[in-house]
């Protein structure tokens, strides 16, 4: 029996959760000695207020989108990817070697080459820790951190050395060829004579998100591999009854869910800096935790909660610039979420389900007592 | 290479060891009952903060590293909340304990000193000095061991002596008392200590709490006892993770996080001084390599390429009473 | 008049929707063995884990000694005098015996003087009840039997009046429970007060003074087992005249299906799990195969349904099966006819959180009319089906759209059966195809798989119950050790004599029988007499 409809587990839960960090975020300010609704006023017209906000909102998401459907792809084979914020810095990586040195002729064929590139690399770095969990039973929480790590050694080595312009002293990259600019989303609408800020950053690899999106939902509920996949992530025991080989599931989830966090890059190395830059990936692979919790790891739900924090990432900047509340403040909220949507996910739960299933029975005086203790 | 540089770097490895020994044997104490804790980092991070703002108010060190442990505390008690009570996902419960540190040490630091997210750097009674043990000074000229007691044992913070103190002490604790005993067995399988009639919730929240004052002295050794007193944002660097991969790596047990987290040191203190180690072995060896190395060290534990690291069998899992 | 040593008084408790115990009476008379009989899931491990303070009655009062007692937690049960085995014993493996008789009796903090008291106390105990164990072995080392030793002695370590059992004769043979119920007997003497849950009838009648009889939640009745007889037990346990045989045409045999020849296998700690294992099984028969659990059934079952290597060779309608291979799985085994209803269908057979449609193509997931293209499922097709195999099977409630853990276990039961035999499969592998499913399915379930032998299908069961292989099977054998014990016609066979196969004991005093099994298995090329 089922203790709850299906739109409260998807919609009310994580509600209740986001309203919980939410009050937990507003007693933060509050202590700090700001006006949590003056705050939230700054969040939405920084965030939302005009299409160059949106277009910072809507650039923040599209990393989201990526490395929440990362995570969300793991959870259904019941991995604990930690490893997005490594994958993605390596997804960097292949865009940069891919944009650097082939001459491409036009854009579309370089955002063909630079995602092929970036979830190359980013599905190489989850391969090892996959690889590892699979065939050794080492656990793919610790190494996919220990990744994290070694990942951002590798860069710092190759962006202070080998990749960085002779004579430069940031440890970047060389700009990327012109011919490899992505469009922006100002580009794009224009096309269907859509005004939008020129100036901001989101552009086409939100459209890649999107369409990432609706393949992880048609990969996970329609295909055979995943129908695979969520058994295995449901019952290793019974996934072997049935022949479906673990180690393949464990490799093709974390491959798949590697290459995700790494085509993160398209947008935020080739879609925005145009180049390589130290620490490119900003935590946006760890943010994938929360969206994916958050969303319940289901593509729309991800799509949803990207929005979100892209929401929360733009509004906290702006919160930085116009008040004394530091930007960490969404590090704050970030973590509030992930505590009330993943960790205290059953304190907000089994009240709700109480209620459910005091209101399903017939009104029993004793069950009814039962059920308010 | 001198006798003297020797001992500087050993001398340094030992700093630099003594916050992920603090920290590696608190997740120790987490771990073997049972609960898995990534949150080491977070729990340092916001004790280091803590510790240094209270030690700059009041100027006094000793008031800011109990004001440490308190924060620390208060971050344990969410985990343990999250993962005894509400039986939640234990590494979700770490990594959001990680960032609310994070970002919350940031936000108030800001707030109390408008020093963008520092504090103040500390000095005399709101920092804690190294203390030089007796006939340090009159032993300096005996050769050989008196610049080995001079250099290295003597003149480190009582911080130091604490975290060296508390390995033979972790081990007396987990394997000759009756709380040890339970404790290990709460790690292994709940269910018997329960219908041992042993209260679960009450030993994982003791080893929770162990957890949280261990991590709280690491995150003050950090802020409060390092030459340069005083806390920077995310000053942790990481240090939680690597006394995570330094537990792996000791297996669960006393005595080998001590060896692991002086390895690990004294990684740390050579990658300070690469000129060394090109002197050494005529390599220039990079310092992202040191950097990366007790990471990857301990990846190939995991893969179990030098033996198993088996974890407590109930790691991680909440206890539910079968059905 | 002595006070009961234990009086329960209207004892309730409800799991969510479920109600375990309803408004329980009982009283149990010092020094006196007690048996609390019933089916799987009548309620009776949930009435003891709450005396034993494991959990929380809604309602209801404990009397101990005619004292009124409060048992919150183990720990009041434990000071009451009251110790309990549990049906999975409750030991940490990699502490010593004397670590785990200890744990939670420590005479203070610190564990030096605990351990010494505690290690003169077991040479006394061991004396006095003969229960001999190495108190510096490791749990993980020792066998089932000692470490059930190490429970009952951790209850007396703590002076415990009144000892329940649980199910204990589960993973013990023959031999091994005599041993136990020996040592329950010595305990009887000595004054202690013991309660057995068990659902078997034998041992009711064997061991028991009195016997409290549980139905779906309900006490039903509580007798002098010298007043009472196995069928008036059974009766009371279902609530109706049981048919305890299943009503069957005698078999008719065809062409060998199923060859086994010398199957070994070493599992990942190196344990030898299967040796040389060698049998057939004849289109149109049931071949079942009976055991204590744990002596290699149900790695033969993995085997043969592809999910475990092994050396040896099997062959399936003459065809040799790839066993160590990449493309040995459960796949492969599907495509080759053989069908599999596992042991553990919460655990292998069905994805709990599946809804039922999704279940029905578990194992099937590749098969062509599954697939709307060549990269998508057609899940309404899939539908469609689950719902016409679940009329078929008359699962109830007849709705795929329910996940599989909302099922009852015998409706449950009823999907995977459903799923692996209308697979129309030449060979079934069916292991405790009753195992928790109440007695109305199970009636079902036994007909389903009559009806497939008779339908000229090959058939291997393995099953822990010795009632269900008896009334099931054409051909019986015993496994013990990995090992075939023999192999018996159950018309010549007994509970006696498969009782003591299954203990590895093989001379059975019928000198006769060894050889006319041999004779009519000379096809199989198994021989009985060399395991021994």
């Amino acid at each position: 029996m089922e203790k709850m409809p299906k739109w409260a587990d998807v919609l009310l839960v994580p509600l209740i959760s986001l309203i919980l960090a939410a009050f937990f975020s507003a007693i933060v300010i509050l202590a700090i000695g700001e006006s949590p609704v003056a705050a939230l006023k700054i969040m939405v017209s920084g965030a939302l207020g005009s299409t160059y906000a949106w277009g910072y909102t809507l650039y923040y998401a599209t990393n989201f989108i990526f490395t929440g459907l990362a995570v969300a792809v793991a959870f259904h084979a019941r991995m604990f990817n930690i490893g997005g914020e490594g994958q993605a810095m390596l997804g960097g990586l292949g865009v940069a070697l891919v944009c650097l040195y082939i001459p491409w002729p036009h854009w579309s064929l370089a955002l063909i080459g630079a995602t092929a590139g970036a979830a190359l690399f980013g599905a190489a770095w989850a391969a090892i820790p996959a690889f590892l969990q699979a065939k050794r039973g080492s656990h793919i929480v610790i190494t996919t951190i220990m990744f994290n790590f070694i990942a951002a050694a590798l860069l710092n080595y190759l962006l202070i050395g080998v990749l960085k312009p002779m004579g430069s002293m940031e440890p970047a990259t060389p700009k990327f060829p012109a011919a490899v600019k992505l469009p922006s989303l100002h580009d794009i609408l224009a096309l269907v004579g859509i005004p939008f800020s020129k100036a901001a950053p989101a552009n086409v690899a939100f459209l890649v998100a999107i369409l990432a999106c609706i393949a992880v939902w048609a990969l996970i509920w329609r295909t055979r591999l995943g129908y695979q996949i969520r058994a295995f992530g449901h019952s290793e025991p019974a996934a072997k009854y049935a022949g479906i080989n673990p180690t393949r599931m464990i490799m093709i989830a974390m491959l798949i869910s590697g290459g995700l966090a790494g085509m993160m890059a398209v947008n935020n190395v080739m879609g925005e800096a145009e180049r390589l830059v130290l620490n490119a990936v900003e935590g946006a692979g760890f943010i994938g935790i929360a969206v994916a919790l958050m969303g319940r790891s289901h593509p729309l739900g991800v799509f949803l909660a990207a929005i979100l924090f892209g929401f929360l990432y733009q509004g906290g900047a702006e919160l930085g610039l116009a008040t004394r509340i530091p930007r960490e403040l969404i590090v704050v909220i970030q973590a509030l979420v992930i505590l009330f949507t993943g960790a205290l996910d059953n304190m907000v739960r089994a009240p709700v389900e109480r209620v459910f299933m005091a209101m399903r029975r017939p009104p029993k005086p004793e069950t009814k007592l039962k059920a308010a203790k | 290479m001198d006798l003297l540089t020797v001992l500087q770097i050993l001398d340094s490895s030992v700093r630099s060891a003594t916050p992920l020994l603090l920290a590696a044997l608190a997740g120790l104490f987490s771990e073997r009952a049972g609960i898995f804790d990534i949150g080491l980092e977070g729990k340092m991070l916001a004790a280091a903060f803590l510790s240094a703002a209270v030690a700059a108010v009041t100027g006094n060190v000793w008031i800011g590293l109990f004001a440490g442990i308190g924060a620390s505390l208060a971050l344990s008690a969410i985990h343990g909340l999250a993962s005894i009570t509400f039986r939640g996902n234990q590494l979700i419960s770490g990594v959001a304990i990680n960032f609310l540190a994070a970002g919350l040490t940031v936000v108030v630091a800001q707030s109390w000193f408008g020093q963008g997210g520092r504090t103040p750097q500390l000095s005399g009674g709101a920092r804690f000095n190294p203390i030089t043990l007796p006939f340090a000074e009159t032993l300096r000229d005996v050769p050989v061991i008196g610049p080995i007691y001079y250099e290295l044992i003597s003149g480190h913070t009582v911080l130091v002596y604490i975290a060296m103190l508390m390995v033979p002490l972790s081990w007396w604790i987990l394997y000759r008392t009756r709380f040890g005993l339970r404790l290990r067995a709460v790690g292994e399988n709940p269910a018997a200590v329960d219908t041992a009639g042993v209260s679960v919730v009450g030993l994982r929240y003791a080893a929770v709490g162990i957890c949280g004052v261990l991590c709280g002295i690491a995150g003050a050794q950090l802020a409060t006892a390092e030459p340069a007193a005083g806390f920077v944002k995310d000053m942790t660097a990481g240090r939680g993770y690597i006394a995570l991969a330094a537990l792996i790596f000791a297996k669960w047990r006393p005595w080998y996080v001590l060896y692991a987290c002086l390895l690990f040191g004294f990684l740390q203190a050579i990658a300070l001084r690469p000129d060394l180690i090109q002197n050494a072995i005529g390599l220039r060896v990079q310092v992202q390599f040191l950097d990366a190395l007790p990471y990857i060290l301990t990846v190939i534990i995991l893969a179990g390429f030098v033996g198993k690291a088996i974890p407590p069998r109930a790691g991680g899992e909440p206890y539910v009473k079968e059905r | 008049m002595t006070a009961p040593a234990i009086e329960l008084v209207g004892i309730s408790k409800a799991f969510g929707p479920v109600q375990a115990n309803k408004d329980i009476s009982i009283r149990v008379m010092p020094g006196t063995i007690h048996g609390i009989i019933g089916e799987n899931g009548a309620g009776k491990s949930t009435l003891m884990s709450i005396l034993y303070g494991f959990y929380k009655a809604d309602a209801g009062e404990i009397f101990i000694n005619g004292k009124k007692t409060l048992i919150p937690d183990s720990q009041a049960a434990i000071s009451a005098g009251i110790g309990m085995v549990f049906q999975h014993f409750k030991l940490v493996e990699n502490f010593t015996v004397l670590e785990n008789v200890v744990l939670g009796a420590e005479d203070g903090a610190l564990l030096r003087p605990s351990l010494a008291k505690a290690r003169t106390q077991l040479k006394q105990l061991a004396a006095e009840y003969e229960l001999n164990v190495d108190p510096d072995a490791l749990i993980e080392d020792i066998g089932v039997g000692m470490q059930q030793r190490v429970e009952i002695l951790k209850a007396l370590y703590r002076a415990a009046d009144i000892l329940i059992l649980d199910e204990p004769t589960g993973v013990l043979t023959p031999a091994e429970a005599d041993q136990l119920f020996r040592i329950l007997g010595r305990l009887k003497a000595e004054g202690k007060t013991i309660i057995l849950i068990t659902h078997k009838l034998r041992e009711i009648m064997e061991i028991t003074d009195t016997v409290s009889v549980m139905r779906r939640g309900e006490m039903t009745a509580t007798v002098k087992t010298a007043e009472t007889s196995p069928p008036e037990l059974a009766e009371l346990m279902v609530g109706r005249k049981v048919l305890l045989r299943v009503d069957k045409k005698p078999a008719n045999p065809g062409d060998v299906v199923l060859v086994v020849r010398d199957l070994n296998v070493t599992d990942a700690k190196g344990v030898h799990r299967l040796k040389g294992v060698s049998f057939a099984v004849r289109a149109g028969e049931i071949f079942g195969i009976a055991g204590v659990a744990g002596n290699g059934q149900s790695e033969l079952l993995e085997v043969l349904g592809g999910y475990e290597k092994a050396t040896g060779t099997v062959t399936v309608n003459l065809q040799e099966i790839d066993l160590t291979g990449a493309k040995s799985n459960g796949q492969t085994r599907r495509a080759r006819g053989i069908a599999h209803v596992p042991e553990d269908r919460q655990r292998e057979g069905l994805i709990m959180d599946f809804m039922a449609w999704e279940n029905i193509a578990f194992g099937y997931h590749n098969d062509p009319k599954y697939q709307k293209n060549a990269l998508l499922m057609d899940n309404d097709a899939l539908r469609a089906d689950a719902g016409g195999k679940m009329e078929r099977f008359d699962v109830r409630p007849p709705n795929p759209k329910l996940q599989a853990k909302s099922f009852s276990g015998g409706n449950q039961q009823k999907i995977v059966l459903a799923r692996e035999i209308e697979r129309n499969p030449d060979l079934l592998l069916i292991g405790q195809p009753t195992r928790g499913v109440d007695i109305g399915a199970i009636e079902f379930i036994h007909q389903q798989i009559v009806a497939l032998r008779d339908q000229g299908k090959a058939i291997l069961l393995v099953s822990v119950e010795l009632d269900e292989i008896l009334s099931l099977s054409d051909r019986i054998a015993v496994m013990f050790d990995g090992k075939m014990m023999g192999e018996r016609l159950p018309a010549d066979t007994n509970v006696k004599e498969l009782g003591l196969l299954m203990a590895g004991i093989t001379d059975t005093d019928r000198p006769h029988s060894v050889a006319e099994v041999e004779a009519k298995l000379a096809f199989a090329g198994g021989n009985p007499r060399k395991e021994v």
